[in-house]
């Protein structure tokens, strides 16, 4: 088995994940990585669909939501919602099963529409389903629903939920490329990279769209579950255009081509979303004039101005730098110019411009 | 490689993934049946059942008991849909020329109605309580013209900076208008603050009357007819001008344009200026129907998506469909639906979307790519 430099790099990163515990402060375990590793999870199916189907999804963090929901409906005892109360662990299968076949729905829905089409319609889905909870108080209500227990092996615990975080990413990371290698996955990549010659070799284009769909909201499912376990709450706002399209910038950012750039991405989205108004200067961009209430942070401003920047300078995002990088070291350290251009890897995707 | 080729492909046909071209065109024919089966039981619905003692409640009776219900109904559908369609007419030309989905159409629809809000208090004199009889035509005119220029302007400065050299890149390009979008609505929260604001008509057009006794204001009569000049006035500079003969040809075959010498780059940017100048339009005459919030921008987003994805992503004529179903849809689903059930009337937005992309999925003016 070759080692490459990537799965090196991987490896390095578990591990320092998950000795992190160990030395690191507990606000930073609980507050900043077990959102990095929960956000990435979601942000990876994002990565997952772009790269290897050519779908790019904005109805990812809809159906995080929606297990979240789900969670909440089963689970909370009072409040707003169907308040069922049942058992935690109750609420898990329940929510992946629900959101797996909203997923398959919203698939088989757009499995026809491809490219910027299929970003506006999935962006579509997204706010509908902001409005849906916000004005069916059968489910929620735009005020949102409280109190939501996690399992009681998770209260108190705060690293335990950050293990399973770590464990479910990683899985999560194994198991896309693994998927990418079936021939389940060959057939995706071969939709992404032409669909009118895979359905005219008999391949149901349009099945398999909606399957990889079905899995990525699966993926989803698990990190919206996650989610409501670390949060304990949920209200429509936090589905809301906003937060999709947050997600969306955190796969971008961390790379869109790159399925560690999810984790990535998202590690620099909730680092800058806490650290930013410690930094002096940074902190203080869009105007901050003290006597404004509102004035406070203008981290939004700083996230978008940050991603316009990337996307002027390197649309593979973050990941794209460090392989570009990596790869100028490469070829500056081998001085071999008559050597053939670096070859991607099978399962990588080609670096096509998004 | 070749040789193995035979054996991976029967493992990879199976079931629902392997299904004859005759058994994939018969599975098709479903949704249809399914659509018109949905459009009858609706009108027969509407016209006949609703609001009977042996059905549900409704709040509008059945249209042949309560012709004033039903008249008010769709007036109040179509007068929305002129303004839907003032929105999204511009983003459709957009993209229709360009290929570029501007994320930022609802922000700068957003931004325009709040610059308006500003100038009509400015112009009036008077910073709140401002009444509808302080308000002369020529003090909301000039708010809604001047608010839908700075959007306009705003509009030609983004894709001159950011879009004009990474043309047909369109992923990276909806990022970046994603982006502004972002700054944007950041900005605006900060400039303005969270709370609603709204514009004001002039004195002049808020008379009410009287429709088979139902009491209706004629303001949202004169959004109508504003809607049907602004719609008269494309259609005009769109076929009877050099620059729409040169903009619908830049739809069919930009390149082709190209090459005959036509300066493509100054009719995208007049293109982009109409398209956000009109997204301006509609914020203030949005803000003075409906009054603007934080939010609004997310929700108008949405709404041009609705309505071009339904009718057909870079079609006029389809923006024109679109609305009109759309505005139907939202006006009739509250009024028609059981009482107990209105708040469901936001899945129908979804059901007929879900509907028009089953049986057309480019929309129903769209063109397959």
């Amino acid at each position: 088995m070759k080692l490459s430099s990537r799965s090196l790099a991987v490896a390095v990163a578990c591990l320092f994940l998950l000795l992190l515990p160990s030395f690191g402060s507990e606000f930073f375990v609980d507050f900043v990585m077990t959102r990095t590793l929960m956000l990435g999870l979601a942000a990876s199916t994002i990565v997952f669909l772009s790269s290897y189907v050519g779908m790019n999804s904005l109805a990812q963090w809809l159906i995080f939501g929606v297990a979240g929901f789900v969670v909440g409906n089963v689970v909370a005892e009072s409040g707003r919602g169907l308040t069922l109360g049942w058992a935690p662990w109750s609420g898990v299968p329940i929510a992946l099963v629900i959101a797996t076949s909203l997923a398959l729905l919203l698939g088989a829905l757009s499995a026809r529409s491809t490219g910027i089409y299929f970003l506006m319609l999935t962006l579509t889905y997204a706010v509908i389903g902001f409005y849906f909870f916000g004005q069916v108080t059968t489910f929620s209500g735009f005020g949102g629903m409280t109190g939501i227990d996690a399992p009681s092996f998770f209260l108190g615990h705060p690293k335990r939920l950050y293990y399973v975080a770590v464990v479910l990413s990683l899985l999560a990371y194994v198991g896309f490329r693994a998927v990418a290698k079936t021939p389940f996955g060959m057939a995706l990549q071969g939709v992404r990279d032409d669909p009118i010659r895979m359905s005219s070799l008999g391949f149901n284009v349009q099945a398999l769209r909606m399957l990889a769909f079905g899995l990525a909201g699966f993926v989803a499912g698990i990190a919206g579950v996650l989610n409501i376990w670390w949060n304990g709450q949920i209200d429509p706002s936090s589905i809301s255009i906003g937060p999709t399209l947050d997600l969306f910038i955190i796969a971008v950012i961390g790379g869109i081509v790159h399925l560690e750039g999810a984790w990535l991405g998202a590690f620099v989205f909730v680092a800058a979303n806490i650290y930013l108004r410690d930094i002096p200067l940074l902190g203080r961009i869009g105007g901050v004039i003290e006597d404004r209430i509102l004035a406070a942070e203008r981290f939004n401003t700083v996230i978008g101005l940050v991603l316009l920047l990337i996307m002027l300078i390197s649309p593979d995002g973050l990941a794209g730098m460090v392989a570009r990088g990596q790869r100028t070291f490469r070829s500056g350290r081998a001085e071999t110019p008559a050597g053939p251009a670096p070859t991607p890897t099978p399962d990588e995707p080609s670096a096509a411009t998004p | 490689m070749l040789e193995t080729n035979a054996t991976d492909d029967a493992d990879i046909k199976f079931g629902v993934l392997h299904m004859t071209p005759g058994q994939i065109r018969r599975f098709r024919r479903i949704p249809l049946a399914v659509v018109w089966l949905l459009i009858t039981f609706a009108v027969v619905w509407v016209l006949f059942l609703a609001d009977r003692s042996w059905t549900a409640r409704t709040s509008a009776g059945a249209a042949i008991e309560e012709p004033g219900e039903f008249i008010v109904t769709l007036l109040d559908g179509l007068t929305f849909a002129g303004l839907l369609f003032v929105v999204a007419a511009g983003f459709t030309l957009i993209f229709g020329l360009m290929r570029t989905v501007n994320m930022a159409h609802g922000a700068f629809f957003l931004l325009a109605a709040y610059i308006a809000i500003d100038v009509q208090k400015r112009m009036v004199g008077k910073t709140r309580n401002i009444e509808t009889d302080d308000v002369s035509m020529l003090q909301w005119i000039i708010p809604l013209l001047v608010g839908a220029t700075i959007a306009a302007v705003l509009g030609v400065v983004m894709q001159q900076l950011f879009l004009r050299w990474n043309q047909g890149q369109d992923l990276r390009q909806a990022i970046i208008t994603m982006a502004v979008t972002v700054i944007l609505a950041d900005q605006m929260l900060f400039q303005y603050g969270g709370l609603a604001k709204k514009m004001v008509w002039p004195g002049d057009t808020v008379r009410f009357f009287d429709i088979m006794g139902q009491r209706y204001a004629s303001s949202r009569l004169f959004m109508l007819g504003i809607s049907l000049v602004v719609g008269v006035l494309l259609w005009l500079w769109l076929n009877r001008t050099r620059m729409g003969m040169v903009i619908r040809a830049g739809v069919d075959d930009k390149d082709m344009v190209r090459a005959l010498g036509i300066n493509v780059t100054v009719v995208f940017g007049v293109t982009f200026f109409v398209g956000s100048f009109l997204a301006g339009m509609g914020g203030a005459m949005g803000g003075s129907f409906a009054g603007v919030a934080l939010g609004t921008d997310g929700q108008w987003l949405l709404n041009s998506l609705i309505v071009v994805i339904i009718g057909g992503l870079g079609s006029i004529k389809g923006a024109a469909a679109g609305s009109l179903l759309y505005g139907m849809v939202t006006a009739f689903s509250p009024a028609y639906l059981p009482a107990d059930y209105t708040f469901y009337s936001i899945i129908f937005t979804f059901v007929i979307l879900a509907v028009v992309l089953a049986v057309r999925p480019n929309g129903l003016f769209g063109r397959s790519e």
